[in-house]
């Protein structure tokens, strides 16, 4: 059964549009190789940077290996607290990922969800959503991930917030993003209901309900799949612009936004390297996923085949 | 022999709004426009026959299909099916086992299965939401439902897509069939396959008819295929059934001026060189249908009274037809193809 599947997928068109391409497949190797980076994180990084006692403020500012004064002990130099600029990069890439991750996966539940209620059902509910979708696009996605993280901040005691930092980050970042997802699959929708198989559906008496979710949903996923690639490298974006600016993860851990806030400050002082090295890990890993999105997007498009 | 009503539909009508807008209505003016797309149709069907409605494109043969199958609701009208009302939505809702007692076999097989789904599992799909039977019995009754449609038990592991037009058709029948039911609604179900296919899914359903005493309405445009098929032809016309008869009947001796153009409009082999009638004439939009006796603008026995007054339907010898010239009498007796 597994050999059977996976003899179908590489049987596939997509398959072999992936293969055919160099860019592509190189792409989903740096991507492959960065997702399992972070997840082994703890397990190549040289120090904890989350654990404030492995810090040493000795060691604060120092260069990377090959340059005067660097060691092997931080092959990429430190920050100003000390952190080996290497490890924090490394669980700065997972926080950024799963922030990324749980942002789009939320704002595509959501979305879909909303996107089959307003296609299907029609009518006052087809234009209440929509309606809220159309105001919501008149803001851009980074003020309303502002606003929310500003709500919550103001409610919340410090303390909690540092707790609940990256879920409200999920949240607000979801939220801009689910408008994209819902009128997608809204589209998606209005032209599945009128096939005959929706009607075979409802004629054997199946409840709307099950009609969205068992027939509907599986063939308005393709689309749905690119756009939820593409928003993976928005929203990794998004968190590290947030975290510029200072409303992003707290300082003691640190996303690759964080970082390259932190580096910002020391950028005129000559320690160019706390802000170079997040900044190109994070280019590399939105460039590499935009790729992959891209990619996905004109093979699954028929018309450009 | 009296036979049991299985659907017996009073004067079923269904308007479609079509208007724009209503913010475009108020700033640019214009009314609200209706569609009648079905308006006040009448017939009964017996258990063990098949009913056809025949007409050209948008004379509401489809959409009288639906209205019965549930799809739309009647705008206004009563559809009794085994006895039980299912005029509205919430009697409908109210009455889920009669529901299930009636299926519809669609048009285009390569729209009516979903996609993305087995083929195993679209025609178990009304066995597994009525509950009909449960794990492995499930599997055993779909190998039987495509061998009973001609196909085979291992099919039921492939995708819709692995299947040619007649071969889906063969499926969508199977799915129809899965939840037991007596009554079929087919809505023009060979019209989008091969002629040489389209004879065995009509042959197929005959079959089946007999075998499993099922009741079918049958939509077609093709009279070809309604002669081969029908107990009872009716004959629609912008919404309207203009005349309804026996199948033999109908073919033998129509009535209604429309019934006879389009029989005149057959192609024949044995008639090759005939000089035929062709249809004249388009059907008018049904948006704004000619006043009267909608046919009159294309009727060549039209008096001033079809243009002013609409017929009721007459019934002569079982053989019903709505028309003022066959009311006095005035239209010429029907000289039969071969003339």
């Amino acid at each position: 059964m597994v050999a059977q599947r996976l003899n179908a997928i590489l049987d596939s068109d997509l398959w072999w549009s992936f293969t055919r391409s160099k860019v592509v497949v190189g792409a989903a190797i740096v991507t492959l190789l960065l997702f399992v980076a972070a997840l082994i994180a703890p397990w190549i990084s040289l120090q904890d940077p989350w654990d404030p006692g492995a810090l040493q403020l000795i060691n604060s500012r120092n260069p990377p290996v090959w340059i005067e004064g660097g060691t092997w002990e931080f092959p990429l130099g430190t920050d100003n607290q000390g952190r080996d600029m290497y490890s924090a990069i490394l669980y700065g890439l997972r926080v950024s990922l799963v922030v990324g991750f749980l942002a789009v996966i939320f704002a595509m539940v959501l979305g879909i969800l909303l996107g089959l209620a307003s296609g299907y059902l029609g009518g006052m509910t087809d234009t209440v959503i929509m309606r809220v979708a159309d105001v919501q696009l008149t803001f851009p996605a980074i003020l309303i991930a502002l606003l929310i993280g500003g709500i919550v901040r103001g409610v919340m005691t410090p303390a909690d917030f540092e707790a609940v930092a990256v879920y409200v980050l999920v949240l607000s970042i979801g939220l801009s993003q689910w408008v994209q997802f819902a009128r997608t699959v809204r589209g998606q929708t209005l032209v599945e209901k009128n096939k005959e198989y929706v009607q075979a559906a409802r004629v054997i008496g199946l409840p709307a309900r099950l009609i969205m979710l068992r027939h509907v949903l599986p063939n308005v996923m393709g689309p749905v799949l690119v756009i939820a690639t593409i928003n993976l490298a928005v929203a990794i974006l998004t968190e590290a612009t947030l975290s510029f600016l200072g409303v992003g993860v707290p300082a003691t851990r640190p996303s690759l936004g964080t970082l390259i806030q932190i580096g910002n400050g020391f950028l005129f002082s000559g320690e160019w390297w706390i802000v170079i090295f997040p900044g190109i890990t994070m280019a590399i890993l939105v460039l590499a996923v935009n790729l992959l999105g891209d990619w996905l997007r004109d093979a699954l498009n028929p018309k450009l085949r | 022999m009296a036979q049991e009503t299985v659907l017996q539909v009073d004067n079923l009508k269904r308007y479609f709004d079509v208007s724009k807008p209503w913010l475009s209505r108020v700033l640019e003016g214009g009314g609200r426009q209706v569609v009648q797309a079905v308006d006040g149709v009448s017939f009964e069907i017996s258990k063990g026959e098949t009913f056809s409605l025949v007409g050209e494109s948008g004379c509401g043969k489809s959409t009288v299909a639906r209205l019965i199958v549930g799809l739309y609701p009647p705008t206004d009208g009563s559809i009794v099916f085994e006895g039980v009302s299912l005029s509205n939505p919430a009697e409908r809702a109210r009455h889920p086992e009669k529901q299930a007692r009636m299926q519809m076999i669609f048009q285009d097989p390569y729209a009516s299965l979903n996609p993305r789904w087995r083929v195993g599992d679209i025609i178990a799909e009304p066995i597994r939401f009525r509950k009909l039977l449960e794990g492995g019995a499930v599997k055993a009754r779909v190998g039987e439902l495509l061998e009973q449609v001609g196909l085979s038990a291992r099919d039921a592991e492939k995708y819709p897509h692995e299947f040619s037009g007649g071969q889906r058709q063969r499926i969508s029948i199977a799915r129809a069939l899965a939840g037991r039911p007596d009554f079929l609604v087919c809505d023009e179900p060979t019209s989008a396959l091969d002629v040489s296919v389209q004879a065995q899914i009509l042959n197929l359903m005959k079959e089946l008819q007999a075998s499993l005493n099922l009741t079918y309405l049958f939509i077609s445009h093709n009279l070809a295929v309604v002669s081969h098929v029908s107990t009872k032809v009716g004959v629609m016309y912008l919404g309207r059934l203009v005349e309804w008869a026996e199948t033999r009947t109908l073919f033998n001796r129509p009535k209604h001026p429309y019934t006879r153009m389009l029989l005149d409009a057959i192609p024949d082999l044995d008639m090759s060189g005939r000089a035929r009638t062709p249809v004249a004439g388009e059907v008018p939009s049904p948006i704004n249908p000619p006043s009267g006796c909608t046919f009159h603008t294309r009727c060549p026995f039209a008096t001033e009274r079809c243009r002013a007054e609409v017929p009721q339907a007459l019934s002569v010898d079982g053989q019903n037809v709505a028309c003022h010239a066959v009311e006095e009498g005035r239209l010429p007796e029907w000289r039969g193809l071969a003339a």
